[in-house]
């Protein structure tokens, strides 16, 4: 229960979202490969991502095009002449010391401005307003060896990173819990994820900045939010400093705080922020965002993630809020799709897949597409338990298998799980069973199907082991009395 | 006779073509004279002796082979010390720079030497990071003038103006951000276009103040000039703020004569403090062009007034981030003294680095953008410079061209003007107004002062109508013939 105390102090929360856009081939400014990752430190450059005397930056159009995608899927109004803007701040990450970046003050405009991200919570529609979002390149890598930023002895620089297109995404300070904003980053995510501009998997591909105050006082900004989970914890921890701070009678600051994984400290006042000299950068030509370029990605936008919860759930009878947990991500989304053409037990799938592959994926940080798991080894295995091969006992000892690519009829040969084919054991048992059920017996006389249950409870009892075939055709007989 | 380095660009072009003489001869020429004079005058803060000569042999085997050449073909080309040129130092006149070596080319090399076959005799001598009309700001000592020893070559690409005054290239390279071509042609008595803002690729080309610079030639003659601009402008992928406006073959028309040009006089041009020897040369040329049958009519600039202070704090404003980069992390000077925190260690870099006009206009630069000022002075500016821009448009909807003094006086002496940067900057008066506009414009020598040193008329045209200037500028050289007067630095 909140106490009477804090329903006085109702926190603002606003965030900075970073995405990169790591599905492009090539850099904002230049022709690099923008597939930098895991590769050689500083082979990935060229004398303008390095920053060297004389060099000029070039658009990527395609980096444009994401943009607009994401204007489309955002609802955001697109500013229909594009020019940069140099920040201008001594950083060593930084070649030129400068960052090309598009800003809303001083003559410039963002990319594009508003736009809503809705999210459903506790039976409730909320629409998160944005104030806007904008292209900018990432600067290159800092490497601390042998330590971090304290205490190494050597920094080194790596600038394969150097220049690769991000787009920064800015809120309005309208998110009003730690909870709402965790809510509003995993549908921001997921429609992020079907726009296939960022490849989330990868290390870095988003990252958050949050602007957080207390109605009325001065805000604080937290950096450093490595981790999107983390989200909720530096929010919430912010918040409770900033609410007793008031409660003991003091007041805010305007201020720049780093999120350590604990708590936040400061990391800059307000009389010591950056001053960053924004001003036009002539090396590059305003971009004419002409209308047919808008309505040409407009007719390509892939769908969302608001209509395919809703046709998630006709198509495949899934509840809204299965629904809604699938579609989080893209892929696997889409996994669910591709398994649910090969095998009609779209429950089935459902649970196998957000429950036990899913947590083991988690687990491990692991994307569907960096496995060996394949749509056809869910339906292999879907219809073994279906078909009563496999009981949930066996199912659940070789769940982590699948992801190894690993076929649940290989597995359980190589396990050595054979099938009983002894007539008379089994002979014996199906008595056992049907003896032990008489008003499932009656219910058989009503219920041709309920045969299956007498199937399931054979395999149950050998542990999955039973020979399928046979089974069935010794309760056949001894069940056929019953049935029309 | 005249010694082969003291020929064309045209007239060498023409020779090597028809094999009346090998590239390796006037590659050898020209560095005989280097040799001779290069000790009085200090053009040069590279040359690239065994190089040159060994490019100049391939070229003349294969024309001897009769395969296909460029356009340049075997021709010596001396560079501003801020073009990159692949392999070899680029260091902008700076301690910064000193022992950077450029790991690639620019464009205008990679298109009058990798393509049409120039071949580049060395780096030229330049006011530090091109910040300065002087030439005498370069890390590598003061350039001075072939016309008297103790005068200024003018800058910043004092080099390159001296260096063809000398006769120790055939062409050059330049770069102008306020007047940095045309105040060494002045100076130095040769000839010297700034292209129209986005006519000339800017990759590879050091930045001072990337929304005023072009790279341009300075040559001895017109038709050189013609001659190396029509090689190398036209839209770059590589620099975005190149215009895809097709290139006209100069010199097809640049003797098509002047009789149907109206040329503008703008009054501001020939204001209080502009030198009575020099007015007296630029209203002689005025008298040839009129005799030549083109019509002259008087125009009003009226905002150019405020050009100076308008050029200063954008070029200052630009200056201080496009010099942010030099820090000492990736190439140039770093400091010997490395304690300390990044930001120390950058700032004693910078400090040690660069020289003391470079520090002055990047601090000047980062205040004007600093919040708080930068409406009252960058935005303002920007303004102006509009108003400008507006001022030519308009003047040009009566004439074709406009003509001008390039300097307000002639050359100054050594040493007078480099501890007081307001009569420094005031020497760029008549340059900067073509800069803010972006409009192409020329120097050409039209006579000499009484104390013997050269003065230069600006011809300015329209927007990528470099044409309408060569053609103005031919008919003055014929008529005047300046070009064929050389200072006497003996070694002949």
């Amino acid at each position: 229960m909140k106490s009477k105390v804090d329903s006085k102090f109702t926190p603002m929360i606003g965030l900075e979202i970073h995405c990169q856009l790591n599905t492009l081939k090539t850099k904002l400014f230049c022709s690099c490969n923008a597939q930098f990752r895991g590769e050689e430190p500083n082979t990935y450059t060229c004398p303008v991502c390095l920053g060297l005397p004389g060099s000029l930056p070039t658009v990527n159009e395609n980096a444009i095009d994401c943009a607009i995608k994401l204007a489309h899927a955002f609802d955001s109004k697109i500013n229909k002449r594009m020019y940069f803007f140099r920040k201008n701040y001594f950083y060593p990450d930084l070649p030129q010391n400068f960052q090309i970046t598009q800003y809303n003050k001083a003559g410039g405009v963002a990319f594009a401005d508003g736009g809503t991200i809705s999210i459903k919570f506790d039976n409730k529609i909320k629409n998160i307003e944005l104030d806007r979002f904008h292209l900018e390149n990432d600067p290159g890598k800092l490497v601390h060896e042998g330590g971090d930023i304290e205490s190494s002895n050597e920094t080194l620089v790596d600038y394969n990173r150097s220049g690769i297109a991000l787009i920064e995404i800015v809120t309005k300070p309208v998110i009003e819990s730690p909870r709402e904003a965790r809510i509003f980053l995993k549908k921001l995510r997921s429609i992020i994820s079907h726009c296939e501009i960022v490849d989330l998997t990868k290390d870095g591909a988003m990252r958050v900045d949050a602007n957080i105050s207390i109605k009325g006082h001065a805000r604080a900004e937290v950096k450093n939010i490595n981790s999107f989970k983390e989200v909720e914890r530096a929010l919430k921890w912010e918040i409770k400093r900033q609410i007793n701070k008031l409660k003991k009678g003091q007041e805010t600051e305007q201020e720049t705080r780093n999120w350590n994984g604990k708590i936040t400290t400061l990391l800059r006042s307000k009389e010591s922020e950056n001053e960053y000299r924004y001003f036009p950068e002539a090396d590059l030509v305003p971009i004419e965002i002409k209308q047919d370029w808008i309505d040409d990605i407009k007719e390509k936008m892939p769908e969302l993630p608001d209509e395919r919860i809703a046709r998630l759930q006709e198509e495949y009878g899934l509840k809204e809020y299965d629904a809604t947990v699938i579609t989080e991500d893209k892929e696997v989304a889409d996994f669910y799709e591709e398994c649910c053409k090969l095998n009609e037990n779209y429950e089935a799938i459902k649970n196998w897949l957000m429950n036990d592959i899913m947590g083991i994926l988690n687990e491990e940080n692991l994307s569907i597409s960096s496995t060996e798991l394949k749509p056809k080894l869910v339906d292999e295995f879907i219809s073994a338990i279906d078909s009563g091969k496999v009981t949930t006992k066996i199912a659940k000892k070789y769940i982590s298998k699948i992801i190894k690519g690993i076929g649940i009829k290989k597995w359980m040969k190589k396990q050595g799980v054979k099938k009983i084919t002894d007539k008379e054991k089994l002979n014996e048992l199906a008595d056992k069973i049907i003896s032990d059920n008489p008003d499932v017996v009656e219910d058989l006389k009503k219920k041709p199907k309920t045969f299956q249950y007498f199937v399931g409870q054979m395999m149950k009892a050998t542990r999955g082991q039973a020979d399928i075939q046979l089974t069935r055709k010794i309760l056949k007989e001894k069940l056929k009395k019953y049935m029309k | 006779m005249p010694s082969l380095n003291q020929l064309s660009g045209i007239e060498i072009r023409d020779k090597i073509r028809t094999q009346e003489i090998s590239s390796e001869d006037i590659v050898l020429a020209c560095f005989k004279r280097i040799n001779d004079v290069e000790s009085k005058i200090n053009a040069f803060t590279e040359v690239f002796e065994k190089e040159a000569v060994k490019r100049a042999k391939e070229i003349d085997k294969k024309i001897k082979k009769g395969e296909k050449v460029g356009n340049l073909a075997g021709i010596p080309l001396a560079v501003k010390d801020l073009i990159s040129v692949k392999g070899h130092q680029t260091s902008a006149g700076s301690k910064m720079l000193n022992g950077y070596i450029s790991p690639y080319d620019s464009t205008v090399i990679e298109r009058l030497v990798r393509k049409q076959d120039a071949i580049i005799i060395g780096t030229t001598n330049m006011d530090e990071f091109a910040m300065g009309s002087s030439t005498e700001s370069s890390f590598y000592g003061a350039t001075y003038n072939p016309w008297n020893l103790k005068f200024v070559p003018g800058g910043s690409s004092g080099g390159s103006g001296a260096a063809i005054a000398a006769d120790e290239t055939i062409l050059s390279l330049g770069s102008d951000t306020g007047g940095s071509i045309r105040c060494p042609a002045a100076y130095c008595g040769v000839a010297g276009i700034k292209p129209t803002y986005g006519r000339v690729s800017r990759y590879g080309i050091i930045a001072y103040a990337n929304s005023l610079e072009q790279v341009g030639p300075i040559s001895k003659t017109v038709k050189d000039s013609a001659l190396v601009l029509q090689n190398m402008a036209g839209k770059d992928p590589k620099d975005a703020t190149t215009v895809d406006e097709s290139v006209e073959n100069y010199l097809d028309i640049i003797e098509n004569g002047i009789e149907d040009f109206t040329i503008g006089i703008p009054n501001e041009f020939y204001g209080e403090g502009l030198d009575p020897d020099v007015e007296k040369q630029v209203r002689n040329a005025i008298k040839i062009l009129e005799k030549k049958g083109s019509n002259i009519i008087k125009v009003s600039l009226p905002h150019i007034e405020y050009a100076l202070p308008t050029y200063y704090l954008i070029a200052m404003s630009e200056a201080s981030s496009n010099l942010a980069r030099f820090d000492g992390i990736r190439y140039g000077y770093k400091t010997d003294n490395t304690d300390g925190n990044f930001n120390e260690v950058f700032s004693r870099t910078r400090g040690e680095g660069f020289g003391p006009e470079v520090r002055r206009r990047i601090i000047l630069g980062t205040y004007a953008l600093s919040a708080g000022y930068f409406e009252m002075f960058y935005i303002k500016a920007l303004k102006v410079r509009t108003l400008i821009r507006q001022d030519f448009l308009k003047a040009y909807e009566k004439c074709d061209v406009l003509i001008g003094p390039t300097m307000p006086a002639t050359a100054f002496e050594i040493g007078t003007k480099l501890d007081d940067p307001i009569q420094m900057y005031l020497e760029d008066i008549l340059t900067v107004p073509i800069n803010l506009a972006g409009i192409p414009s020329m120097s050409l020598n039209c006579g000499f002062a009484s104390n013997g040193m050269p003065v230069g008329m600006q011809i300015m045209g329209k927007f990528f109508k470099e044409s309408d200037i060569f053609r103005t500028a031919y008919v003055l050289e014929q008529e005047m013939k300046y070009f064929k007067q050389r200072p006497d630095l003996g070694g002949y």
